[in-house]
């Protein structure tokens, strides 16, 4: 790991590691997170959920309940608007604004195990509470249906008879479980085939997992009497939940104001509402502001998950290694509600290759689990470990080196994908030669020791990334720093990455620059933060936004030293003339001045860039696996990505570790437990197994620079991309340990051992 | 509601005296009673060391102990790790080598650092790793973190030598 005094490529400020703005207040404990919002007179809510996964609600009696002490209010469905159905776009995700009050508030069915059925608000938590255990409802209890393949079996319960499949775009009128079907085409799928000498096809099923954020969802809701709600809430994007809020209780965004705190991560699961329009209604029933914040449990039973899948891949390549033909069949859990992640899935599916006969097909299924929702890479990691076997399958049959492979069968500039885009300059080979220099791939392994057996595996894997909306503001201050203003709340620093963007073209040192995340009511529309947008997007409009800054600073200083704006030229913090060097003003004798010559200086930009460069990434793996446990660690990693220019390397090496834990954590232990019933068995941290420190190594990373076209310092969005390979690259490590191909995830010891033939 | 009852305790150096239910853990006391929100809550039942906090010397999640049996006891939470002129060497280390992304778990992690470090000023790689198996982290992999506690220990020793 390097550690540069001083910008790479002539740059001053990017490629350095200044300490984040926002750190000191993160370690010494005064940084305030959703939880932390306390409010006068503030109230308690608490929420009774179903603990059936599948039961029509017969009814709701809150009569003993309303009478406990200390209750001031108990909400159903009934209390909300009653809404059409309405698509929203929330950046990660397109949801049905209809599903989405059904979700908040259960709506004649329950639909998992959790979903919320009522709300009460009380003076303290244990009043709400023990409110909650005296809301009697009665159920009739209906057979849940718990994969894709139960969901699609001819007699399978149908989750809401209302239901018709969306085929390819059109209507269709049969009920069913499957909510959308689509397709992407490429070439001829039938001659690719009787092209190829060598075909290898599996079916794989991978298990519902969560984003596992350490925060639980929080608000606090303040209704207030001219009929606008503030609302205080950890989220990845502040303007995402005043939409959502603003058409779930059917009033204009501008009477929603959302503050967001800091946020306890998120990877995608905090994007969609689940208790803040909840308390904001129940705020309005009491007239005093009202707190929520989940338990573990409810976030697990009821937020998130990502998607479980049943996925089948089938490739052909001939006898020199070209893969000529690919074909994907992609079935993935929309949980309760419509709308998987399984579009992503086929855009990423066969991203990293250039294969000129391909069909993708996709489905969207329904089943008694949570709504699902976006999760880093949303659909990419499911749908790659499948892929990325079958690959090394083939690669083992041909004899050729799997890195070889893929530099023979690699995607560049100039492909296209099934689903239609052209690659424009992406960085897909060189993480592969990156990954062919890197000492692990040609370090021995190592002796096992007695009883457990080793191995090493590669895969690689693709993330498209999103571009969208951002703004920013930039205030110059009396004493000649700025004030960065920005509507995107700070998940893993990019207050940061996006503060040094403006700092390198106003020749600024990163601390010169303040970043600010304000309220939805202080700042331009700005989307989420996700979709590895923030750092490139918001840091478009921050380098803009600076641009400003300095020509209107360039102005004053002309003002000053009496001459023409034209006449100015900028350098290390010195403004001077042109036509007569020896006049100067330095950056903060204009700021100082700013009274004098006009008035305050901001600087302000927005921005909507039409493309965001891909990201890719390729995993070295090394695997021990105990052969009488069938337990599998993970003793060696490195990560390699195209991150186009890391402004930030030591958070861009971050991202790139977290995103490999949490794949290693999706490959080996990971799992929703569902009884019979459909009753999730595992909503604690103790039995939802992610990683720890001591199932880890250290990760290895090795930063390539491709730099992406539409940005000006080559940004590509680093988050996603790092959880896609390793489920893959460990399976196929687990292969040359143990010579069982995985086709079930997660690969824990029963797993394994069942896969070994063992038990 | 049960009757309240009152605790006299010692929170990160200062005399303190609250009043709580008996149903109460100490995270509810120090979050809601006295404000101290720097510990979080992440799973309320052990799982994440989110609300570490040093009780008597010993680590502890502050949501497995009651509010009641702080009396008497020596307590110190992530608002009593840094001197008031300067950061513990595992703040400044987390800082510097960027052992934090969304920062929930950091003060969790901070306060078991500490702990760790004063019973074991030169811990290895598997200590480190041993002793943070009751802190989660989502974001960074630990590998920073690991990586961060190690720096803090040299720094510490370099201290204690001079």
């Amino acid at each position: 790991m390097s550690s540069e005094t001083s910008g790479s490529n002539g740059y001053k400020v990017i490629g350095t590691r200044p300490i984040r703005h926002d750190g000191i207040d993160k370690v010494i404990g005064r940084a305030v997170y959703g939880q932390d919002v306390s409010l006068p007179g503030m109230l308690h809510g608490a929420i009774l959920r179903s603990p059936h996964a599948h039961a029509t609600i017969k009814s709701i009696d809150t009569s003993e309940a309303e009478a406990h002490p200390g209750v001031k209010a108990i909400i159903t469905a009934r209390d909300l608007p009653a809404l059409a159905d309405q698509l929203s776009d929330l950046g990660e995700n397109v949801v049905n604004l209809r599903d989405v009050s059904t979700n908040i508030l259960a709506a004649g069915k329950a639909l998992y195990h959790g979903h919320a059925i009522a709300a009460v608000a009380a003076t303290t938590l244990n009043a709400a509470q023990e409110a909650v255990q005296k809301i009697k409802v009665e159920y009739e209890v209906q057979q849940p249906v718990l994969s894709v393949q139960d969901a699609l079996a001819p007699d399978a319960p149908l989750l809401n008879p209302e239901n018709k499949t969306k085929s390819l775009g059109e209507d269709t009128e049969e009920p069913s479980n499957i909510a959308s079907y689509y397709q992407h085409k490429k070439g001829d799928i039938d001659k690719g085939f009787e092209d190829a000498d060598v075909i290898f096809e599996r079916e794989f099923d991978t298990a519902t997992v969560h984003q596992g954020y350490i925060e639980p969802h929080n608000v606090v809701a303040q209704w207030n009497a001219d009929e606008s709600v503030i609302i205080w809430c950890s989220t990845q994007g502040s303007f995402t939940v005043q939409s959502q809020v603003a058409d779930l209780l059917n009033m204009p965004v501008s009477r929603v104001r959302v503050i967001p705190t800091e946020i306890g991560g998120g990877f995608g699961g905090k994007v969609q509402v689940y208790i803040k329009p909840v308390a904001a209604v129940l705020s309005k029933h009491t007239g005093r502001p009202v707190r929520m914040v989940m338990d573990r449990h409810e976030v697990f039973q009821a937020t998130g998950p990502a998607p479980g899948s049943n996925i089948k891949i089938k490739l052909g390549a001939t006898n020199d290694g070209k893969l000529v033909a690919a074909y994907a069949y992609l079935a993935y859990e929309a949980g309760g509600f419509a709308g998987s992640v399984v579009g992503a899935a086929g855009t990423c599916v066969f991203a990293c290759y250039d294969i000129p006969n391909v069909q993708i097909d996709g489905y969207d299924i329904l089943c008694n689990k949570p709504k699902t929702s976006a999760y880093r890479a949303p659909g990419a990691t499911n749908a790659t470990f499948c892929t990325e076997a079958v690959i090394d399958e083939i690669c083992e049959k041909l004899e050729i080196d799997p890195l070889e492979f893929r530099k023979r069968n690699g995607a560049k500039e100039g492909v296209s994908r099934a689903d239609g885009p052209t690659y424009d300059r992406i960085g897909y080979i060189e993480t592969l030669e990156a990954a062919l220099a890197h000492e692990h791939y040609s370090a021995p392994l190592g002796d096992a020791p007695e009883g457990k057996a080793r191995g090493r595996g590669v895969a690689s894997g693709f993330w498209m990334n999103f571009a969208g909306q951002s703004a920013v503001n930039i205030n110059v201050n009396g004493d000649g720093t700025v004030t960065l203003v920005e509507g995107s709340t700070d998940i893993g620093g990019t207050r940061a990455s996006i503060a040094m963007q403006a700092a390198e073209v106003l020749h600024l040192e990163a601390e010169e620059v303040r970043p600010l995340v304000v309220d939805t009511e202080a700042i331009g529309f700005t989307e989420v933060t996700g979709g590895s947008r923030t750092t490139f997007a918001t840091g478009l409009a921050a380098i803009e936004a600076a641009k400003d800054t300095l020509n209107k600073m360039k102005e004053r200083a002309a003002k000053m030293l009496e001459v023409e704006a034209d006449d100015i030229e900028y350098s290390n913090k010195v403004f001077s003339c042109k036509s007569n060097p020896e006049k100067k003003h330095t950056f903060q004798e204009v700021a100082e001045k700013t009274g004098q010559t006009g008035g305050p200086v901001v600087g302000s930009a927005t921005t909507s860039p039409p493309s965001h460069g891909p990201a890719m990434a390729t995993h070295i793996a090394d695997v021990e696996l105990d052969l009488e446990t069938g337990k599998v660690d993970v003793i060696r990693y490195t990560a390699v990505q195209d991150v186009g220019k890391a402004i930030h390397p030591s958070y861009v090496e971050g991202q790139l570790q977290g995103g490999a834990a949490q794949g290693i954590g999706w490959a080996l232990s990971e799992e929703y437990v569902y009884d019979d019933e459909g009753h999730l068995l595992n909503s604690s941290f103790l039995d939802y197994r992610m990683m720890t420190s001591l199932d880890l190594p250290m990760i290895d990373t090795v930063l390539v620079e491709v730099p992406a076209a539409d940005h000006p310092y080559g940004v590509r969005g680093v988050g996603e991309v790092p959880i896609v390979p390793p489920p893959a690259a460990v399976a196929n490590a687990l292969y040359r340990a143990a010579g069982v191909r995985m086709e079930k995830l997660p690969m824990s010891p029963k797993n394994v051992l069942e896969a070994m033939g063992k038990i | 509601m049960s009757k309240k009852i009152h605790v006299q305790t010692t929170i990160n150096g200062e005399e303190i005296d609250f009043l709580c239910e008996p149903r109460n853990s100490l995270l509810e006391v120090l979050r809601d009673n006295l404000k101290l929100t720097g510990s979080k809550e992440g799973c309320n039942n052990g799982n994440c060391g989110a609300c570490n906090v040093i009780m008597d010397g010993r680590l502890v999640n502050a949501c497995c102990v009651l509010g009641v049996e702080a009396e008497g006891a020596d307590i110190t939470t992530i608002e009593g790790i840094a001197e008031p002129d300067c950061l513990h060497p595992v703040q400044q280390c987390f800082l510097e080598d960027a052992a934090l992304q969304c920062g929930v778990c950091t003060p969790g992690f901070i306060v078991s650092a500490k702990a760790l470090l004063d019973s074991n000023p030169d811990p290895s790689e598997y200590d480190i790793r041993y002793w943070f198996a009751g802190n989660l982290c989502r974001c960074t992999g630990y590998d920073k973190i690991v990586r961060a506690v190690q720096h803090a220990a040299e720094r510490k020793r370099e201290t204690a030598d001079v």
